[in-house]
C-alpha cells in the first residue's frame, strides 16, 4: 500500500452558505504499481479526493498517508517528489515551450535557487521520449493539439519521477483517436515503470479497460470498491448514474464494456 | 549560465543608460569634467548639473523603472493575466487618493527630507492594498485570485470618483498641482527622496527574488503549482506584498506612470522568452533604463518645455501594445 486515505472527510466552507460535505468519511488504499479507477457522477467528490490525496488540499477529520506517513508530517516538496497530478486540461498564462512546461516537473527535486542540470533536462527528454512528445520539445504549448498538450503534461508529470500518478478526467476533452492513444499510453506506462495510478474519469469503458480496481463514488460517499470484474455491473451503473445499462465481457477488447440501454 | 547572459546584458543596457542620460539635456555637460577633482566642487558647473541637476532623477526614474516593470510582471503571474499591471489591483488609486488630500488639503506634515505628498500617497497605497487583500482572503480558505481581480478593479474605479470629487471641490492652483502630479514626474528635487525610498524598494526587490520559479508554477495553474511542491498561498502573499510595495514606493516617488509595468515585461518576454527566473530581473533592469530613456524625451523633445512623464510612457506604450496585440493575433 503506498498512498491512502483513512476515514477523512471534507468540507467546502464558506462564510454565510451552510457548510456542505464534498466527503464524508472515505476510506481508499492504492497499492503500489496498481491502475485504480475513480467513478462516479458529476459533483460526487472525485476532484476533492484526488486534490486530497495529492496533498493540495488538508482534510478536515481523517488521514492520508503515503507510504504509512501522513501527509500533515511531510512537505510539500518531499509529497511531489512521489505523488505527481494531471489534470483535465492545463492553461498556462503565458507562451512557454513543451520543454518548459516539462521541465516544470522538476521542480520538486530542485533546491531553492537552484536551475535545471543536464540530468533534469535529460530526464525530461526521457519522459518526452516515452510520450511521444520529445519532437514537440521547441513547440509553443499552446499551439499544440488536444493530445499533444495531455501527453506533454503527462510527461511533466514523469519528469517528477512519481510512484503515484493521480489523473482527473485525462482524456475528457479529447477525440475517440487521443482517448485509446492516452489510455494504452497509461496502461504501458504503468506496466512498464510501475507507476500507481488513479484515474478520475467518466469513460465507464476507459476504465473498464485499463483499469484493474475502481473505486465508486455518489454523494461524497464511497459506493464501493475492489475489482473491476466484481464491482462493474449494471445494478452498480444504475445506483451510481440512475441510468440502465448492461455490463458485460466484450471478447474481442478483451475487457467489460458498458453500454446504455434505452427504457422509455 | 542563460540567467547571468541575461542579468548582465540587460544590467550593462541599464547602467549604460544612466550613466549616458544625465549628459543630454538643454545645457552640454561633458563627463570628464564632471568627474574632474581637481576643481572645487563649488566651482565646477559641469559637476553641478551632473550630480544636483540631473543625476537624483535619473537615479529616481532607474528606481522607478525597475519597481514598476518588476511589479508587473509579478503581477501578471499572480493574477495569471498578461494583461495585467502594476495599477490593476488599486494600489496607485489609493495612492493617488492619498496625494490628492495632501495636495489639495495643504497639509504640512513631514519626515526628514520626505515631503507630505509621498507620504500620504504611500499611506493610500497601503490602504487600499489592505482592502483588496482583506477581501480577497475572507470568503475562502486561500487567496482568490478572480477576487482580488474584481476588487482591485471596482476600487480603482471608486477611488477615480474619490479624485475628481477632491478636485470638483479645490481651487484652480491646487487641481493644476493635482492633475500635474497624475501626470507623473521624476523631478523630485534632490536625493533626499530617491534615498528615502531605497529602503522600501530593496525589501520589495529582495522578496521579488524569491518569487521566479515559484511563479512559474504559478503561471501554469494553482493546483498544479501546489502538486509541484509550491506553498501556493505563501507564494500568492509574498507576491502580492512585494509587488504591492513595489509600485506604493514607485508611485509615492513620481506619481502613477502608466504603462511601464504592463510593456516592459511584454518587450522583454520577446526577447528572453517567459521563464520568470530570466523575466524578472531582466524586466527591473529594462524598466530602469525605459523609463530613464522615457524622462530623456520628455526634457529634451520640446525642450525648455518639459512633457510630462505619464504621457510620453503613454505615447510610446499605448501603441506598442497595440502592435503587439495585432501581432499577437
Amino acid at each position: 500500500m503506498i498512498l491512502s486515505a483513512r476515514h477523512v472527510s471534507y468540507t467546502h466552507r464558506s462564510k454565510r452558505r451552510t457548510a456542505a460535505f464534498a466527503l464524508r468519511d472515505v476510506s481508499v488504499a492504492i497499492e503500489r504499481g496498481s491502475l485504480t479507477g475513480l467513478l462516479g457522477p458529476n459533483g460526487c467528490g472525485k476532484t476533492t479526493l484526488l486534490r486530497l490525496l495529492a496533498g493540495i488540499l488538508q482534510p478536515d477529520a481523517g488521514t492520508v498517508t503515503l507510504d504509512r506517513r501522513s501527509l500533515r508530517d511531510l512537505t510539500r516538496r518531499a509529497v511531489a517528489r512521489r505523488v505527481a497530478v494531471v489534470p483535465q486540461e492545463t492553461h498556462p498564462a503565458f507562451d512557454y515551450t513543451a520543454m518548459e512546461m516539462v521541465l516544470m516537473g522538476r521542480h520538486p527535486h530542485l533546491a531553492p535557487f537552484e536551475l535545471e542540470g543536464p540530468r533534469d533536462v535529460d530526464l525530461a527528454f526521457a519522459a518526452m521520449g516515452r510520450t511521444g512528445t520529445d519532437h514537440l520539445a521547441d513547440r509553443a504549448y499552446m499551439t499544440l493539439s488536444g493530445g499533444e498538450k495531455q501527453r506533454v503534461i503527462i510527461a511533466s508529470a514523469l519528469a517528477q519521477e512519481p510512484e503515484v500518478l493521480l489523473l482527473d478526467e485525462p482524456t475528457a476533452s479529447l477525440d475517440l483517436g487521443y482517448q485509446v492513444e492516452i489510455a494504452s499510453l497509461l496502461q504501458r506506462l504503468n506496466r512498464e515503470r510501475s507507476v500507481a495510478m488513479i484515474i478520475a474519469t467518466h469513460d465507464l469503458n476507459l476504465a473498464a479497460s485499463i483499469c484493474d480496481t475502481l473505486v465508486l463514488m455518489r454523494d461524497g460517499q464511497i459506493q464501493a470498491q475492489g475489482p473491476t470484474r466484481e464491482v462493474l455491473d449494471s445494478d452498480a451503473v444504475q445506483r451510481l448514474y440512475g441510468v440502465a445499462a448492461e455490463v458485460r465481457h466484450h471478447d474481442a477488447a478483451g475487457h467489460l464494456i458498458v453500454v446504455p440501454v434505452k427504457r422509455w | 549560465m542563460r540567467v547571468v547572459a541575461t542579468v548582465l546584458g540587460f544590467g550593462a543596457l541599464a547602467c549604460l543608460t544612466c550613466l549616458l542620460a544625465p549628459l543630454v539635456g538643454s545645457t552640454h555637460v561633458s563627463l570628464v569634467r564632471a568627474f574632474d577633482r581637481s576643481m572645487p566642487f563649488a566651482d565646477n558647473v559641469d559637476a553641478q548639473i551632473f550630480f544636483v541637476a540631473r543625476l537624483p532623477r535619473v537615479l529616481a526614474g532607474a528606481l522607478v523603472g525597475a519597481g514598476l516593470a518588476a511589479a508587473g510582471v509579478v503581477f501578471q503571474a499572480l493574477l495569471r493575466n498578461p494583461l495585467a499591471d502594476p495599477f490593476t489591483l488599486g494600489v496607485s488609486g489609493g495612492a493617488s487618493v492619498g496625494a490628492m488630500l495632501a495636495l489639495t488639503s495643504g497639509l504640512s506634515l513631514a519626515i526628514g527630507p520626505v515631503s507630505p505628498v509621498p507620504l500620504a500617497s504611500l499611506a493610500g497605497a497601503a490602504g487600499a492594498a489592505l482592502i483588496v487583500y482583506r477581501l480577497a482572503t475572507s470568503a475562502r480558505r486561500a487567496m482568490s485570485t478572480s477576487v482580488l481581480l474584481l476588487a482591485g478593479v471596482t476600487l480603482n474605479a471608486f477611488f477615480s470618483a474619490v479624485i475628481m470629487l477632491l478636485q470638483y471641490v479645490s481651487d484652480f492652483a491646487q487641481v493644476y498641482r493635482a492633475l500635474r502630479w497624475l501626470m507623473g514626474d521624476l523631478d523630485v528635487g534632490g536625493l533626499g527622496p530617491v534615498v528615502a525610498a531605497v529602503p522600501l524598494m530593496t525589501i520589495a526587490l529582495v522578496l521579488f527574488a524569491l518569487l521566479p520559479s515559484a511563479l512559474n508554477q504559478l503561471s501554469v495553474g494553482s493546483d498544479a503549482a501546489a502538486s509541484r511542491g509550491v506553498d501556493v498561498g505563501r507564494v500568492q502573499r509574498i507576491a502580492f506584498i512585494s509587488a504591492s510595495l513595489a509600485t506604493s514606493a514607485a508611485v509615492s516617488l513620481a506619481g502613477p506612470i502608466g504603462f511601464v509595468g504592463i510593456v516592459v515585461p511584454h518587450l522583454v518576454r520577446l526577447i528572453v522568452g517567459v521563464d520568470h527566473r530570466l523575466v524578472l530581473p531582466a524586466s527591473a533592469l529594462f524598466g530602469a533604463a525605459f523609463l530613464v530613456g522615457c524622462d530623456l524625451v520628455a526634457r529634451t523633445l520640446f525642450a525648455p518645455v518639459e512633457i510630462p512623464l505619464g504621457i510620453v510612457t503613454a505615447m510610446i506604450g499605448g501603441p506598442f501594445f497595440l502592435w503587439l496585440l495585432v501581432r499577437r493575433g
